[in-house]
């Protein structure tokens, strides 16, 4: 009795925890999400009516930031996976002794603030900056553009912020990689390309479902790159969330946002975990 | 894949190659060639330089200086995928994300083969697996993973087949039965095989050449019945089986034979078993070919007198003497348990006798003790 009764024990805390700080406002905030104003009353009082309309209203006016917080995630989540993967298999396979000191550096950007580390892309990619005299003395860029406020900038910061997130998992994946399986490939007719694409990709999948999702869900609801790097014309859902909910404080509008990104994020994560799990990706 | 190295058939030829890692050299100035067709034991201990020679030929290590041919092609700088040579590695290195089937079909596709399901189930038969295609290699016992990957390997029909240490983590048993599968799969393909490894029963079981490397040379090579019974260095007669090794000197000739001079007493032995240089010799006769009789029989050969048992081990086929010799030595002897004498007890005085065709020479200043010592990660399983 007492040994089967244990491991739900264990769990008590943790599900207690979740229970009262998840579920709960969860729950609450699904209410709110179908509140409307309460009539003659002041400005965020809201009474419950059901309203599923305003999921409807609330996407139709904020559509455009909806689909700019996917795209500028998915875009900062393919450029991140572009440089970790690469760092990630030096770590693993190149670095030999330096390999615990190159991980730190990776991690080493956390003893910063994730908020300071964003401000000083402001600074890194502002006029005073190396980035745009390099970039404009290059001809990249013409002499009036500028990348502060920009598109450019957000996903930067994005790419920026959530590289570790998407180079640990990596790391662990490709770390587990035998090499000698790599050297049986090459033995095998395959050369350097093919290798990596039907045996050191396949077998650091997990890594990549791991670091993709890491970084593609938070930054997907992400609001402090948006606003600190960018405009009013790169908004994305988060910034609407937080000024829905503080500054206007419309909470019905900003919850069924929250809701639908959520349920949005969840379909995507789904689907692609579905692909990106079975055995032949080619 | 239409370029020269990928046709290439025949014999393998190792031209002087070298192999240094910074001030190491693990292989130094080793020659040899391997007729097309042969079973080839490249037979050492760990660290001798057997296993780099073989990833030198697989393509996987580069060598410092010197060439390598298969055939008429010098494949010396070509990649391992450019090679008609597959290797099956010492831990099967078999793909964890793919299907038996795939693993054996890799080569076959990564050539451009559309049909593989042919060649891929002859393979899976030759190995006696058929049933496991669709399992995942985690899902196999040793035994099975160790096949899978010499399919893997055979499927290609490679022009050589390198197997490195291919049964070092298997039990006893397994090793012995998958010895002479091997040796027979070796036949039924009729492909080069090239075999590494640090159990001398196993080279002698399977291979039809040895090569006996030791610190990045190659100490002989020859047939396993050449190099035991006629080994020409102290390394090779201990480190294949067991010798015993009398310092002597020659004091004159009689035919075909040479009289030698072992600590006062005179015996005979074939000139052509004699690697000496000068007169001062290690006389080598293998502990099974020495007989021990008491003092009142008669005997006939080659014959040592003055000994004195010091230990008996009865072990069934046979029983193991150790015999204390007036200058010293404690000489091994092997006595078959088939001829109704009773074993000798500790401590009786006996001679030693054998045919003088069994003794062989080596040179007087070779160290006796080569090739005895046992690295520690060698199993001690292995006798």
């Amino acid at each position: 009795m007492k040994k089967i009764s244990t491991p739900y024990l264990l769990l008590i805390p943790g599900m207690g925890f979740l229970f009262i700080f998840f579920l709960l406002p969860i729950f609450n905030l699904a209410q709110t999400s179908t509140q409307t104003p309460k009539g003659g009353g002041d400005t965020g009082q809201y009474i419950q009516t059901w309203r599923f309309a305003n999921y409807v209203d609330a996407f139709v006016a904020n559509r455009e930031q909806f689909y700019r917080s996917f795209i500028y995630a998915i875009i900062a989540t393919i450029l991140a996976l572009l440089i970790a993967y690469p760092l990630a298999y030096a770590i693993a396979f190149k670095a030999g002794k330096l390999k615990n000191v190159m991980l730190v550096l990776v991690v080493a950007p956390f003893f910063v603030s994730f908020l300071l580390r964003t401000i000083a892309w402001r600074q890194i990619l502002g006029e005073q900056g190396f980035v745009v005299p390099t970039l404009r003395s290059l001809h990249i860029i013409s002499s009036s553009t500028t990348l502060t406020s920009t598109a450019t900038a957000v996903i930067a910061g994005m790419t920026y912020n959530f590289l570790p997130f998407m180079t640990l998992p990596l790391y662990a994946s490709i770390d587990r990689i035998d090499p000698r399986t790599l050297e049986a490939s090459g033995d095998l007719y395959a050369n350097a390309f093919t290798t990596f694409r039907k045996v050191t990709l396949p077998l650091s999948m997990p890594g990549v479902v791991a670091g993709t999702l890491l970084t593609f869900i938070p930054a997907a609801g992400d609001y402090v790159n948006a606003s600190i790097l960018g405009s009013p014309q790169t908004k994305m859902l988060g910034n609407v969330i937080e000024s829905r909910y503080f500054k206007i404080v419309d909470y019905p509008t900003a919850a069924a946002l929250s809701f639908t990104l959520m349920a949005a994020i969840l379909v995507l994560v789904m689907v692609y975990v579905r692909k990106a799990g079975t055995e032949e990706l080619v | 894949m239409a370029d020269v190295a990928s046709s290439a058939r025949g014999d393998l030829k190792l031209s002087n190659i070298t192999k240094s890692y910074g001030d190491f050299t693990a292989v130094n100035n080793l020659s040899l060639v391997i007729p097309e067709g042969s079973f080839f034991a490249l037979l050492g201990p760990s660290g001798c330089g057997k296993t780099t020679t073989l990833r030198m030929i697989a393509g996987l290590e580069e060598p410092t200086k010197g060439t390598i041919h298969l055939g008429s092609t010098d494949i010396t700088d070509t990649k391992p995928y450019q090679r008609p040579i597959n290797t099956v590695f010492q831990n099967y290195a078999l793909f964890p994300h793919l299907s038996i089937f795939e693993n054996i079909a890799f080569g076959l596709r990564r050539r451009g083969i559309k049909d593989v399901d042919d060649a891929v189930n002859k393979a899976l038969e030759l190995v006696e697996l058929p049933h496991l295609a669709q399992r995942k290699p985690t899902q196999l016992s040793g035994g099975q993973q160790q096949r899978i990957a010499l399919a893997r390997a055979i499927v290609n029909r490679p022009a050589l087949l390198l197997l490195d240490e291919p049964l070092g983590a298997l039990d006893l048993k397994l090793r012995r039965q998958m010895q002479i599968e091997l040796k027979w799969i070796q036949k039924e393909v009729g492909i080069t095989f090239v075999h590494v490894t640090h159990d001398q029963e196993e080279a002698m079981t399977m291979a039809d050449t040895i090569a006996v490397m030791n610190e990045g040379e190659i100490e002989q090579m020859g047939s396993p019945a050449e190099l035991y019974d006629n080994p020409k260095t102290a390394f090779v007669a201990n480190f294949l089986g067991q010798s015993n090794l009398i310092k002597g000197s020659i004091t004159g000739s009689d035919g075909n034979n040479q009289i030698v001079d072992l600590f006062g007493q005179k015996i005979s032995l074939q000139k052509d078993r004699s690697h000496a240089v000068d007169n001062s010799i290690l006389a080598g006769i293998r502990p099974e070919k020495f007989r021990i009789s008491r003092l009142e029989t008669s005997t006939s050969g080659n014959v040592l007198t003055g000994g004195k048992v010091e230990d008996v081990s009865y072990i069934g086929v046979s029983t193991q003497y150790q015999v204390l010799m007036p200058w010293g030595q404690e000489l091994m002897v092997f006595e078959q348990n088939d001829d109704g004498v009773a074993p000798f007890s500790v401590g009786e005085s006996v001679n030693i006798s054998w045919e003088p065709i069994f003794t062989f020479a080596l040179r007087g200043d070779d160290d006796a003790e080569a090739g005895t010592e046992v690295s520690p990660d060698e199993d001690l399983d292995e006798e």
